[in-house]
């Protein structure tokens, strides 16, 4: 249901479509076509509800948000995704939903689409490697996907795995992660009306190499939790497996929440880069939880969050 | 005359001193493209990495000379003193970046360089380097006596190995490239060893 959560990011926060038009045609112009803005979207709008109440943040640009990204199934470069994600065909798009549900099935991104709301959320980003963004993402409540399907009472997490296709992949034909890219939740985390499947941003639909046509989206653990191109949400009894808690346990945790007090191994997490400084960008600190302390904290409550990381 | 013969020739009458400008663009490059845009919305650990990347790289092609002379007797030793300098001047650059526009806070400099093991590696890899480079001139040769002089050099060697793996600790995942860098600076160092000869005989 669109509408539940008041965001405190506020749609004028937001570049205009007209003003990151106008934006994209100086850079073109400028020859800055080196960010790779090839997978750029249809200029369909979604026609998201927008949300009040706002604090005067600023989101990236639209360019800044679909030019640096991490998604290594087309490389592990920034830029690869922008540069390489136009093969990924999306349409037609499936996801499987299985496990300890009521109504299991293949659901076609139509047949999803056609039950929800579109709404939209303007979130901070938190990287685990230290950079931000401010995204308007457009998407629904997974909580609403999940009352769909029906979650069974014994289920307990949920996990979720993105598309492999090495045919329009070509950062899976070498072993980086352990493919199919996998995430999951607590399900008190995944009906948490903060954590939504996204479909679009600045009102669009997803560009490719920002995980189209379905990602999830949980703005306060770190980016990676927030998986994309998903074809598959099972329920399950038993904590699922997680890509980069296989890949490297003492670094990534189940959890990873964001947290200020608790560093990477091999970084501090104390301070973030806002993407779009420049290369005079200052540090700013990270808040605990990505500023969501208030909606969140609760689920964690009496948990050590160094030992849970 | 055999064809290494002609090569060496004519790279007799190449001098070296041009390898010093050239050399010394890359950065400025690089810096003139962070500033422009052109190396993305994130500039600062993209100049940072691709410096790191231009230190390697000549680190490489420093550990290759005598291989290339003993495997096809092209001689390039004359302009070996200018890549190992432009090596240093790279590193330095990758350090400035990573100081004044990447860390920025002074406290965690430090803190980083003890704490976290891929920078303590790099930071040891940086340091070698310093007499390294502060010795390549003539003078130096001079004062310390080739037996000497050779030696202190030789923590070239120390300064690729410890180059590559602090590459190899920062990345994410399983990743190629690093591990590429790293391979090829071993089979450099392994092509030194006098493996028929007596165990532990390095040449230079």
């Amino acid at each position: 249901m669109a509408g539940r959560y008041k965001s405190e990011l506020n749609w004028s926060d937001t570049t205009s479509k007209a003003e990151f038009m106008n934006r994209r045609q100086l850079m073109s112009g400028a020859g800055a076509l080196a960010l790779g803005v090839a997978a750029g979207p249809a200029l369909a709008s979604l026609g998201a509800k927008k949300t009040p109440h706002g604090m005067g943040l600023m989101p990236n640009s639209f360019e800044e948000i679909s030019s640096y990204n991490n998604y290594y199934e087309f490389g592990t470069g920034k830029d690869d995704p922008a540069q390489n994600a136009h093969t990924l065909t999306i349409d037609p798009w499936t996801v499987k939903i299985d496990g300890l549900v009521d109504k299991p099935g293949d659901y076609s991104f139509d047949d999803i689409m056609a039950s929800v709301s579109l709404e939209e959320r303007i979130y901070r980003f938190r990287c685990v490697e230290a950079w931000s963004m401010i995204v308007p993402w457009v998407g629904f409540e997974l909580a609403d996907l999940l009352n769909r399907v029906g979650v069974q009472p014994s289920a307990k997490y949920v996990s979720f795995e993105t598309a492999v296709r090495p045919e329009e992949m070509p950062g899976v034909r070498f072993p980086v992660l352990n493919w199919p890219y996998r995430e999951g939740l607590r399900l008190d985390e995944a009906m948490n009306p903060l954590t939504i499947m996204a479909t679009g941003l600045y009102d669009e639909p997803m560009p490719k190499q920002n995980g189209a046509p379905i990602r999830l989206i949980v703005p306060w653990k770190y980016g990676f939790k927030s998986i994309k191109s998903i074809v598959r949400i099972s329920l399950t009894e038993e904590q699922p497996d997680t890509s980069w808690n296989m890949a490297n346990a003492r670094e990534y945790g189940f959890y990873s929440n964001v947290n200020p007090t608790v560093d990477h191994p091999r970084w501090s997490q104390a301070t973030e880069r806002p993407i779009g400084g420049g290369l005079f960008s200052k540090r700013k600190e990270t808040l605990m939880f990505n500023g969501y302390e208030a909606q969140v904290a609760s689920l964690y409550a009496g948990m050590d969050l160094s030992e849970n990381y | 005359m055999t064809p290494s013969q002609r090569i060496n020739s004519a790279l007799r009458k190449l001098p070296a001193w041009p390898l010093y400008i050239i050399g010394a663009l890359p950065p400025l490059w690089f810096l003139w493209l962070g500033l422009t845009g052109g190396l993305g919305v994130e500039p600062i650990k993209a100049l940072e990495r691709e410096l790191g990347g231009l230190g390697l790289k000549m680190l490489i092609a420093t550990l290759a000379v005598t291989p290339l002379r003993d495997l096809t007797g092209i001689n390039l030793v004359k302009f070996r003193r200018a890549i190992g300098l432009l090596t240093f001047y790279y590193i330095v650059c990758h350090l400035l970046v990573w100081l004044v526009l990447d860390v920025q806070i002074v406290s965690q400099i430090w803190a980083d360089i003890i704490k976290r093991p891929y920078i303590t590696i790099g930071m040891a890899g940086f340091v070698l380097m310093i007499p390294v480079a502060i010795t390549s001139n003539n003078l130096s040769i001079r004062k310390l006596g080739p037996k000497k002089w050779k030696r202190l050099h030789q923590l070239t060697y120390a300064c690729a190995i410890l180059g590559s793996i602090h590459f190899v600790m920062l990345v994410k995942g399983f990743q190629l490239e690093p591990l590429i860098y790293l391979a090829t600076i071993m089979v450099l160092l392994a092509m030194r060893v006098n493996w028929s000869g007596l165990r532990g005989a390095v040449r230079a």
